[in-house]
């Protein structure tokens, strides 16, 4: 047993054996039961922080959405010297570290592909060094390159069809937590030790391909170790050994992601469950008597703000599937053990208090691991903070814990995957309800007219059949399941090889579990068209090559978010479907397939490349994002629809499913406390009943309107709300995306 | 054999929040006499032509039984605190759908709310035995009192109030809780009198468990243009907060 002095006062042994966070935290963690009224406000240090970087932002968004970017550095854990907020205000600072040398200038990234790296760069007016360009074209070949590489033609056709759409192909997989609580627990030389404990026994005497990669992949962990020591000194820390105190213990956390967010641009670059950990030194500390509530809180607070600061150089075409320069800083607070306890401490509280400290923001990505049996102080606290700001989500604990133990971690938007023991390879998603026209059409795609599915006869009735197109549609999606699995195998392959996440994967365990998410797109629509279908008469209307373009409904049928189980059982019957079809296949590295209902803004450009649907949803118009149902579908109220969303079993879509809801103050209640105790009584019969998620919006759609014409307003600077699986200020989204979020049901009271 | 009861329903509401307390499923009756020239749901007015025995087109006519599984659906979401209201149109038209409704709700022990305007309310026979039997199986009735000037009244509603003050005392008498509600619309239902009496009225009953007022909105202006119907408070405007703030003062809730 190892026993260093900065662990001084820690309970248990376990975890002084073997790097195991997750014991340290049970260990020593205290459950905290009562209100808020300990927390305090921002302190003079905070607010002078939270304006100086607030008057960036006014400037970035004045700029055009670039505050400023690196075209003459590659990015990387050494690449810069110390960065700063302000120069001025550095002393303020308790937590540093930037991703560059300047505040919201993003980096240059080309590992995940040159050609996106220079036209980020160009969309916002900068020109990449040619010294780069030639050295990341001709003498190192990147993700993108490999990936277009080895693609079939079959998978350029599809993908250009968009069947299969957002792809990680020009951009990092992201959805890697590297366990950063690491770095403040145990110090950077112990696991360096492990590491090469590790790589000493990698193998012994079978040098097979799948030794050889992790022997190298192993090395290039233990030299982003090195690397994020090096990164730390410039800042004047020194990291290899473990925190000794609060402020230690989170700047060194923040040192392990920022390693992360210097190295990668994955879509989704979460933070992790660290609420908890935390709290253990912040109350060892207040214990002590060395630290104030003020302190602890300002702690918080400059984490926080540094979390609101991540920045990645996108291209256009990124923006549109992920709108309003998201990153994923997800951090977890709450949820439950596996013993029983509540896992909130008043450090949970102290996350969502930013909220209040310095208003509403996007990021980090305030994500609530909900339970009914969490403490009701809590649960209120939360749901005022909901309601106060719109910013945080809710998952169901109930239904992860089981899954994946007491130690799991948000990785994106709302899939679970277990802190430093398991990784996830992104896969996008999967359109099945372009995969719908496909089988009624014969494989040729309704918008182009490309033969891009197999050849399967047409239906050329003129009313659809319930059966036949059953028939086809099953045929089609074990096409579309069979090229979408073989597609992700490759880019996974590709990214491991061009643009593999050492800084993350150094925080994490050798040997890893690997899921493999899939995803679905077009959920409710597909739902409503086979409903339709089934319930009702449809008619096609072709075009003069005989291809179906439009449909006619000819009476009533269930839908979806009605409760109808008419309905809803056809959404139960299409999830597993799919999922079988998937698992059927090889998966990259042994990898476990998982799915989601989950589109993020990409509804809108994936409704933008669909036909018209047999539902009544015209070609082009937005699909409706995750899981959520249909625009105007939902007739009998908020809990009809979320007890529609129950009935998916999460068991099936391990990866998550979303559902974003928006309601309006009134509707929640007269005065505020009702408001609040309604909103945890949704909650809890809504995760009760084992739905995953909940993004929980509350505002009435006068204001987006308001917004969307008046964005120059200085209330709307922060106005951030949830869209699929994240928040965004809503004045960042495009034209397009507002008018999708004012199409959206709002839960009224009439 | 016994006829079954059928109520005529209008909609269902799975999540109402300012309805009762806590979180209510609602059911909406068909069928009102009242003629509030403010009314937000003029489509509820017209009663059913056709019958349970003989439906027509568009009507909804259901069973007791069924409409209780459907808002049972939704218990989970009740644990704390929550349960049915049923709400119109008027629901003590359907007097005998309401009573079957809320005997087998009481039965698995679910909160019971009755929003009624009191307009069908009488002492006469058949009604009041019913309307007596209703009270054991209700837990709150949410009475809406528009005006207390008689003259008033009826210029606003097209019907007396007497009897509907008279059910507001049976309701004190017979240790009924109730919630008494009043829309309030500004130069309308607004009168500093009127609203010191609708506070000595309050005052001299004795289960009032609380007074709310409803801010007058627009929303359902435009039903009454779907339907052909005229709308006569064009001018009006729901209140403004100070507004708010003057009746709630006058009505002691401030």
């Amino acid at each position: 047993m190892v026993e260093m002095k900065e662990w001084d006062g820690f309970d248990g042994r376990l975890w002084k054996e073997e790097i195991n966070v997750r014991q340290f935290i049970q260990d020593n963690y205290t459950p905290y039961e009562g209100n808020e009224d300990f927390l305090t406000g921002p302190t003079e240090s905070t607010n002078r922080l939270w304006d100086a970087l607030q008057k960036l932002q006014k400037e970035e968004r004045a700029k055009g959405g670039v505050l400023d970017m690196e075209t003459k550095v590659v990015s990387g854990l050494t690449a810069y010297g110390p960065g700063y907020i302000d120069e001025d205000l550095k002393d303020l600072e308790k937590v540093v570290g930037l991703q560059t040398d300047k505040p919201l200038k993003r980096a240059f990234m080309p590992y995940g592909g040159i050609k996106m790296a220079v036209q980020a760069c160009e969309t916002y007016g900068y020109e990449v060094d040619p010294l780069l360009k030639e050295i990341f074209t001709k003498y190192h070949k990147t993700h993108n390159t490999a990936v277009f590489d080895a693609y079939t033609p079959e998978m350029l056709k599809a993908r250009h069809n968009k069947i299969m759409t957002g792809l990680p192909d020009t951009y990092g997989r992201g959805r890697i937590v590297g366990d950063y609580r690491r770095v403040a627990l145990y110090g950077i030389d112990f696991l360096i030790e492990e590491k090469k404990e590790d790589k000493a026994k990698c193998g012994s005497g079978s040098m097979k391909g799948e030794v050889i990669r992790l022997r190298e992949e192993i090395a290039e962990q233990i030299r982003a170790l090195e690397g994020m020591k090096e990164m730390a000194a410039i800042y004047g820390y020194d990291i290899s050994r473990p925190a000794k105190d609060a402020k230690e213990a989170i700047q060194w956390l923040y040192f392990g992601y920022l390693a992360a967010i210097k190295t990668q641009n994955g879509a989704a670059m979460s933070v992790g469950r660290v609420s908890t950990f935390l709290d253990i030194y912040f109350q060892r500390d207040l214990d002590k008597g060395i630290i104030t509530e003020e302190e602890v809180q300002e702690l918080v607070d400059h984490f926080t703000m540094k979390l609101r600061m991540v920045k990645f150089a996108r291209i256009p075409s990124y923006n549109q599937l992920f709108s309003g320069d998201p990153v994923w800083a997800t951090l977890d607070v709450a949820g439950t053990g596996v013993d029983g306890r509540s896992m909130v401490t008043k450090t949970d509280y102290r996350f969502l208090h930013t909220l209040e400290n310095m208003g509403p923001a996007p990021e980090p990505n305030l994500t609530v691991l909900y339970s009914s049996r969490l403490p009701e102080n809590f649960k209120k606290y939360a749901s005022k903070i909901s309601i106060a700001t719109s910013s945080v989500q809710y998952e169901n604990d109930d239904a992860m814990k089981p899954e994946w133990g007491d130690d799991y971690a948000i990785c994106c938007c709302v899939s679970a995957t277990r802190t430093g023991k398991e990784m996830q390879f992104f896969g996008a998603r999967a359109n099945l309800a372009k995969c719908l026209l496909y089988a009624i059409n014969g494989g040729v795609d309704e918008k182009t007219g490309d033969q891009v599915g197999p050849k399967y006869r047409p239906i050329t009735s003129e009313y659809l059949d319930y059966d036949e197109v059953m028939e086809r549609y099953d045929d089609m999606m074990e096409w579309l399941a069979d090229l979408y699995v073989n597609t992700l195998n490759l880019i996974q392959y590709m990214h491991d090889k061009y643009y593999y996440e050492s800084a993350e994967l150094a925080l994490m365990d050798t040997n890893l579990e690997r899921t493999f998410a899939t995803g679905i797109a077009g959920f409710s629509h597909v739902i409503d068209s086979l409903s339709a279908i089934k319930y009702a008469k449809v008619k096609v209307i072709r075009d003069e090559n005989g291809l179906a373009k439009d449909y006619e409904i000819e009476g009533d049928f269930p839908r979806y978010g009605n409760d109808d189980d008419r309905a809803d059982e056809i959404g139960v019957w299409l999830l597993k479907t799919f999922m079988d079809k998937i698992k059927r296949h090889h998966t990259y590295r042994r990898s476990i397939p998982t799915t989601s209902i989950l589109t993020i803004t990409s509804n809108v450009v994936y409704g933008k490349a669909t036909g018209s649907m047999p539902d009544g949803r015209k070609a082009g118009e937005p699909l409706s994002p995750g899981a959520n149902p249909s625009y105007g579908a939902e007739q009998n109220g908020l809990l009809a629809s979320l007890n529609s969303l129950t009935k998916l079993p999460y068991e099936w879509a391990l990866d998550g499913i979303s559902n974003t809801q928006t309601i309006n103050p009134g509707a929640l209640g007269n005065a505020e406390e009702e408001r609040v105790d309604n909103l945890v009584q949704v909650m809890d019969g809504y995760f009760d009943q084992g739905a995953h998620h909940l993004n929980v919006n509350v505002f009435g759609k006068e204001k987006l309107i308001d917004a969307m014409e008046h964005p120059e307003k200085e209330e709307y600077a922060n106005f951030t709300i949830r869209v699929s699986g994240y928040a965004v200020k809503f004045i960042d989204l495009t034209k397009e995306q507002q008018m999708d979020v004012i199409a959206r049901t709002c839960h009224d009271h009439m | 054999m016994e006829k079954e009861i059928l109520g005529n329903i209008h909609s269902v509401e799975s999540f109402g929040s300012a309805d009762g307390p806590g979180v209510r499923y609602i059911v909406f009756l068909k069928g009102c006499q009242m003629r509030c020239k403010y009314c937000h749901n003029p489509d509820t007015w017209a009663k059913a032509c056709g019958s349970m025995d003989a439906p027509k087109e568009g009507e909804n006519w259901q069973r007791a039984k069924d409409v209780l599984e459907k808002a049972k659906r939704y218990k989970a979401y009740w644990k704390k605190n929550g349960g049915i209201t049923v709400s119109g149109g008027e629901a003590l038209l359907q007097i005998d759908f309401l009573l079957e409704l809320f005997t087998l709700a009481k039965k698995e022990g679910i909160h019971t709310c009755l929003d009624t305007s009191g307009n069908p309310f009488t002492t006469e026979e058949p009604f009041f035995s019913k309307f007596e039997k209703l009270m054991e199986v209700t837990d709150l009735v949410m009475l809406d009192i528009k005006e207390m000037d008689a003259k008033r009244h009826r210029e606003l509603t097209g019907q007396d109030n007497a009897n509907i003050l008279e059910m507001a005392r049976y309701l004190s008498d017979h240790g009924k809780v109730m919630w008494i509600r009043h829309v309030l619309v500004p130069g309308v239902t607004d009168q500093e009198e009127d609203l010191l009496a609708l506070r000595d009225f309050v005052a001299s009953l004795k289960t009032v468990d609380r007074v709310e007022i409803l801010p007058y909105h627009t929303l359902g202006v435009f039903k009454w243009k779907e339907l052909g119907l005229s709308y006569g408070l064009e001018d009006a405007e729901p209140p403004t907060k100070e507004q708010l703030e003057r009746a709630k003062k006058l009505l002691g809730i401030a």
